[in-house]
């Protein structure tokens, strides 16, 4: 196997052994978070004896989840944010209304009536509204488990991430094909401006990620590594902004890495050759291993673009994480003389996720390049 | 919790939005600026191959013309010794020739010394043949007045001529 390029360097083992490491250390900030939202789950019921206590993880994640309105400032009613499209598919057809008919109420108390049929907004899930309300004021069934009964429809709403997706691609394209009017303007010339920042990142991606990985014909995937690596980059970085236009956490969301890592995985299957496929279907094993290793081969051509997906969702969301909890520390304490310590704390780790933001937009780029150059390998000998 | 949850919505979107970036990025971004680096790549190996040859040629003219120096200066040499050779040969050859000359005159010269010397000598044996018949003929005059005297004479003039 091929893998030797990767390890060749000393600085990409290092970049690598620093990924698993964040890697790591944000699983267990995960789990911990996740452990934490079990408590706070069961202590749910307990709301109304310390019914202003500080809920950490409820905060954390109610600020890394997706949202159906661009929030501002200010809480709950108070709170200023500039309402999305909220567009559904219901049993009924499309159904087409602003978020701001919610009123910034996440809670399912209040109904939005369109097309003669009811919608409330439970923690930013669209459901069919109960005829009634429960004792609390929700107009939803909830089950044992806390869970919200009601039926949902399809939910194809322009919501933070979507519009944050439609506004970073945007400005992609319009930096992007600027720079390449640079080069026909001053074709066979010395690039200038934005045009030679970004030269080198290019060049970076042709030489040391799509040559030594494809080999010949790296030409073909020159496109999808550029745009998969910029389009990353480009959003890890804009997800670090906390405000407007920023602040939606994009790529620490499961469903764009999925995504990402799907196109991947149509990519290196479309383009397998047939040492590619014979190395799955016949190893180069003794025969009565195939029953063991061909479903091993099998799995491993879905655990590769899994394996895409979980490292850019965890790591991106980790660093939200670790922000906020150092953020939360300020109230969990009760003391401003916390802030400082928070603040620079916040700080340091920004600054590491701006670097992680580099790394992690550089290793999907590699491993996609990785994979693919395994499937269009041209000799099968291993 | 909300973490791992399945938005269609977000999937959906993102695929189309994702896609269409990567048309447009394609088609309008990257095609032209891979075009145009690998070009400018390329024509700044050919100025550097261009400048190479440039390099060799003047490398390769410098040393004609330094083979071409020393084979001037060998020629040059080489007549200079061949005009030396000629002029030496020439200066040899007008020396041989002045000497055979000179040698010829002297030869010329010496025969001609000779004739007039042998001329000179007739003449002045005539001479003499001719004075001794004029001695003679006094001689025989006085004869004639005073025979004692004749004879003293006569042995005078004979000392005279035999000193001749």
């Amino acid at each position: 196997m091929h893998f030797s390029h990767i390890l060749r360097s000393k600085k990409n083992i290092l970049s690598i052994a620093f990924a698993l490491f964040l890697t790591f250390f944000s699983l267990n900030v995960s789990a911990l978070e996740g452990a934490v939202a079990e408590e706070t789950a069961t202590a749910h019921a307990k709301e109304t004896e310390k019914e202003k206590e500080f809920d950490i993880s409820t905060f954390i994640l109610h600020h890394i989840a997706d949202t159906h309105s661009f929030h501002l400032w200010g809480e709950g009613e108070n709170s200023v944010g500039i309402p999305l499209p909220v567009i559904l598919w219901t049993e009924s057809g499309l159904i087409v209304f602003m978020s701001g008919e919610f009123h910034h109420d996440a809670e399912g108390k209040v109904v939005v009536e369109k097309g003669g049929q009811r919608f409330i907004n439970v923690h930013e899930k669209i459901y069919y509204a109960s005829p009634a309300a429960n004792e609390h004021g929700v107009f939803a069934e909830v089950n044992a488990k806390h869970e919200v009964a009601n039926k949902q429809p399809l939910d194809f709403s322009i919501t933070k991430n979507v519009f944050t997706l439609i506004f970073s691609s945007v400005i992609l394209a319009i930096v992007f094909i600027g720079v390449a009017k640079g080069y026909r303007k001053r074709s066979g010339k010395s690039p200038k401006g934005f045009q030679s920042l970004m030269e080198p990142v290019i060049l970076f991606i042709r030489d040391e990620v799509a040559i030594p990985n494809l080999g010949s014909k790296f030409e073909r995937f020159m496109p999808y590594l550029l745009t998969i690596f910029f389009f990353i980059w480009f959003n890890n970085l804009l997800g670090m902004v906390p405000f407007f236009p920023g602040g939606a956490n994009l790529t620490g969301n499961i469903n764009l890495t999925f995504v990402l890592a799907l196109l991947t995985f149509i990519i290196t299957t479309a383009n397998g050759n047939k040492y590619y496929w014979s190395h799955i279907f016949k190893p180069h094993v003794p025969w009565w291993l195939y029953p063991l290793m061909i479903p091993v081969e099998i799995i491993g051509i879905f655990t590769k673009p899994i394996a895409l997906m979980i490292r850019l969702f965890a790591n991106i969301t980790a660093g939200h994480i670790l922000v906020l909890a150092l953020l939360c520390l300020i109230f969990v304490f009760k003391s401003i003389f916390v802030a400082p310590v928070s603040v620079l704390f916040v700080v340091f780790i920004s600054l590491i996720e701006l670097l992680v933001g580099a790394i992690q937009a550089f290793i999907f780029t590699v491993l996609t390049a990785l994979f693919i150059g395994l499937a269009i390998e041209e000799h099968g000998e291993h | 919790m909300d973490l791992f949850n399945p938005s269609i919505g977000l999937v959906v979107w993102s695929t189309i939005v994702f896609l269409l970036l990567f048309f447009v990025l394609s088609k309008f971004a990257w095609k032209p600026v891979l075009a145009a680096i690998k070009e400018r790549e390329h024509s700044i190996d050919d100025a550097l191959n261009k400048a190479e040859l440039a390099r060799d040629a003047m490398v390769r003219l410098t040393a004609t013309n330094a083979q071409l120096m020393q084979d001037t200066r060998a020629e040059r040499d080489q007549i200079l010794k061949e005009a030396k050779a000629l002029k030496d040969n020439i200066v040899n050859e007008a020396k041989q020739q002045a000497h055979t000359e000179g040698a010829k005159l002297i030869e010329k010269a010496k025969i001609e010394i000779e004739n007039q010397k042998k001329a000179a000598l007739a003449e002045l044996k005539n001479q003499v043949s001719t004075l001794s018949i004029e001695i003679a003929e006094r001689v025989l005059r006085s004869q004639l007045d005073d025979k004692a005297k004749q004879q003293d004479l006569v042995n005078s003039l004979l000392k005279d001529v035999e000193l001749n």
